[in-house]
């Protein structure tokens, strides 16, 4: 008999969007308060899970057609290619540097360079986690 | 110009990463890893000759001053031990591109071969002992897929003896490090030398700390007592990886002790670095009785490599230039040679489709050319004259009498003469003796694959003939050990 995961289901709907903005929020976060790539990379992945656990490995993969080795890939390239980026000014491999910007609606925010290499973390950990967890999970 | 020395990290590092982006194209995947192979071996000179011409270059990484930041410090040891990585990992590359199958390459073989160098040239270039700590695992989990790469039932079998091995090790690094941080608040190699030489009574903890370094430098070079996992791990995996691990794994541990046992533990010589002589003779004793052991042509040069491990450390513990420059031209010399061999091995046990000596005999009738190249190798492990293994030994026997260990020199010279033998019966029992193979019955031809290994004898040639061209690098390699102050007026700008 097929079980009927509908509450799981409709639970998941729900509390994956707070699990995705949850985990952005800290990834903002990180250069001042804790927070960062890693971790943030990390709970995008456990949000990822969740859908996983509830439907099955062929729904996800319908909902989101990305390979996430590709994803690592190119999480590797923005943070070598933020190092890279002070090769531009003249300045040490990894230099980075910060200023104030002021946004339409957000108003004065503070947006420094170590922010791009956090992407670059955000995506590795992301294309990492999910990589060894799908290939765990097909039979194969 | 301001960034030079991140170059040889970053070259190997993005072409793995573009290769981790079509792993199905193998053309792509060949094409791109020669020319970035290439490139390399032209820039790691281009480096070396500026480090010769204007003496240590450092990269301060992100700006931050050392010893705040991370540095990168290429000095002349670190400057001819990466063009050597490079030169090395070329001919192997092209080796594993004729052997190695489609299967593994369409499974990222290449691009972990590339961020195996990231990790060994990083290893080389900096100067920090944390970064040198990250470079190891990067080093290390490329080594481990690349060990299992294809999983067969042995490697499978040896890469758990391996993993298991190279984790607790490198625990033990990360215990090393702690302890030397709260010692000595710091970890930029620079500056912990100049705060532990400037002690006027060094803590024995210092001399406790050096020791564990020891053991984790030990594990990773294969130093006796701590080098029972090699034999196993590097007869596993196909010749193509076996000859990079060889020819830089252990190297890379090798290095760590020169750096650490020049420029931070100098302040009990007495002790640590007569440990260290005793285990260098040691090691060259078990090394020698397993490749006499062996009937299995692997086994015989796997045990080669721990010798050689043996003959460097013992320079190391002289702390005498002499021993220094002997042991820097050997490190170099084994690298090459190494190298040669595996691949050579590779290429016999492909022909006599057994890596059994008895059951090889009379490869010389159809494969002249692979018979000669294994026999000029075998004379330039063993040091003869004009072959590049003769100046290595000279300068570590003059560096030994300095030091006054004659009985390790005894050893060593037995230990040659041994090498010889263990290699020669390969020779005489494989490429001469009765024919065992028609040439029907005989797997593939050598031809694609004598290639890189004619490459790598050339230049183990020139590094003998060109003795006196390489002295002054040496020299000067040598010098900056010795004299950690150099160092830590260029790290440190004081």
């Amino acid at each position: 008999m097929k079980t009927n995961d509908v509450i799981l289901q409709t639970m998941t709907n729900v509390v994956l969007f707070i699990v995705l903005i949850f985990s952005i929020f800290i990834f903002f976060n990180g250069h001042h308060e804790p927070g960062g790539g890693f971790i943030g990379g990390l709970m995008t992945s456990s949000a990822l899970v969740l859908l996983l656990l509830s439907y099955d490995l062929e729904t996800v993969k319908k909902v989101l057609p990305i390979d996430f080795k590709i994803v690592t890939a190119i999480g590797l390239l923005v943070a070598v290619g933020t190092g890279m980026g002070s090769f531009l000014f003249d300045a040490p491999f990894l230099s980075q540097t910060y200023d104030y910007f002021t946004f339409p609606v957000l108003g004065e925010l503070e947006l420094a360079t170590a922010l791009l290499f956090d992407i670059g973390v955000y995506l590795v950990v992301i294309g990492i986690t999910l990589t060894i967890i799908q290939t765990i999970g097909e039979d194969k | 110009m301001t960034n030079l020395m991140i170059w040889p990290i970053l070259i190997p590092l993005l072409t793995g990463v573009v290769l981790l982006l079509a792993p199905k194209r193998v053309l792509f995947q060949r094409a791109l890893s020669l020319i970035a192979g290439v490139a390399l071996i032209v820039l790691n000179i281009f480096i070396l000759l500026s480090i010769h011409q204007d003496g240590i270059l450092t990269l301060e990484l992100g700006g931050w001053n050392p010893p705040f930041g991370i540095v990168l410090v290429g000095d002349m040891l670190a400057a001819l031990l990466i063009t050597t990585t490079s030169i090395v990992s070329l001919p192997i590359l092209l080796f594993s591109i004729y052997t190695i199958g489609k299967e593994r390459e369409q499974f990222y073989f290449y691009a972990f071969y590339q961020f195996l160098i990231t990790g060994v040239i990083g290893a080389f270039l900096t100067g920090d002992l944390f970064n040198l700590f990250v470079f190891f695992e990067v080093m290390l989990i490329s080594s481990y897929i690349l060990i299992v790469h294809g999983g067969t039932k042995i490697q499978l079998r040896e890469s758990f003896k391996y993993v298991l091995v190279n984790v607790i090790s490198s625990a033990f690094f990360v215990v090393g490090v702690a302890y030397l941080y709260a010692v000595t608040g710091t970890l930029n190699i620079a500056h912990l030398s100049e705060r532990i030489n400037s002690l006027d009574s060094p803590a024995p903890i210092l001399t406790v700390i050096a020791v564990l370094f020891l053991i984790v430098f030990g594990l990773k070079g294969a130093l006796f007592p701590l080098y029972f996992w090699l034999p196993a791990s590097y007869t596993a995996p196909p010749f193509a990886i076996a000859a990079i691990f060889g020819a830089l794994l252990t190297k890379v541990g090798i290095y760590s002790i020169f750096r650490t046992y020049s420029m931070i533990f100098t302040h009990d010589i007495g002790f640590t670095h007569q440990l260290l002589s005793i285990l260098a003779a040691l090691t060259m004793v078990i090394g020698i009785i397993g490749a006499i052991a062996h009937q299995d042509v692997k086994k015989i040069l796997v045990y080669n490599v721990i010798v050689a491990v043996g003959f460097v450390l013992f320079g190391v513990s002289t702390m005498t230039e002499a021993g220094f420059i002997g042991a820097i031209y050997y490190v170099l010399h084994d690298m090459v040679i190494k190298g040669a061999l595996f691949l050579l091995i590779g290429a016999m046990v492909i022909v006599a489709g057994t890596s059994h000596l008895k059951e090889m005999g009379g490869l010389i009738k159809h494969h002249p050319r692979l018979g000669w190249m294994f026999f000029t190798a075998t004379m330039a492990l063993v040091g003869v004259p004009p072959l590049s293994g003769f100046v290595g030994k000279l300068m570590l026997i003059q560096g030994g009498i300095e030091a006054g260990q004659y009985g390790i020199i005894a050893v060593m010279m037995v230990t040659s003469l041994l090498i010889l033998y263990s290699m020669i019966r390969i020779f005489l029992k494989g490429f001469y003796g009765q024919i065992k193979l028609l040439k029907a019955d005989q797997y593939g031809s050598s031809k694609g694959l004598l290639l890189p290994c004619a490459f790598l004898i050339t230049v183990s040639a020139l590094m003998g003939l060109g003795a006196e061209a390489l002295y002054p690098f040496a020299e000067s390699a040598a010098k900056t050990l010795l004299n950690p102050e150099i160092y830590i007026d260029a790290v440190l700008k004081e």
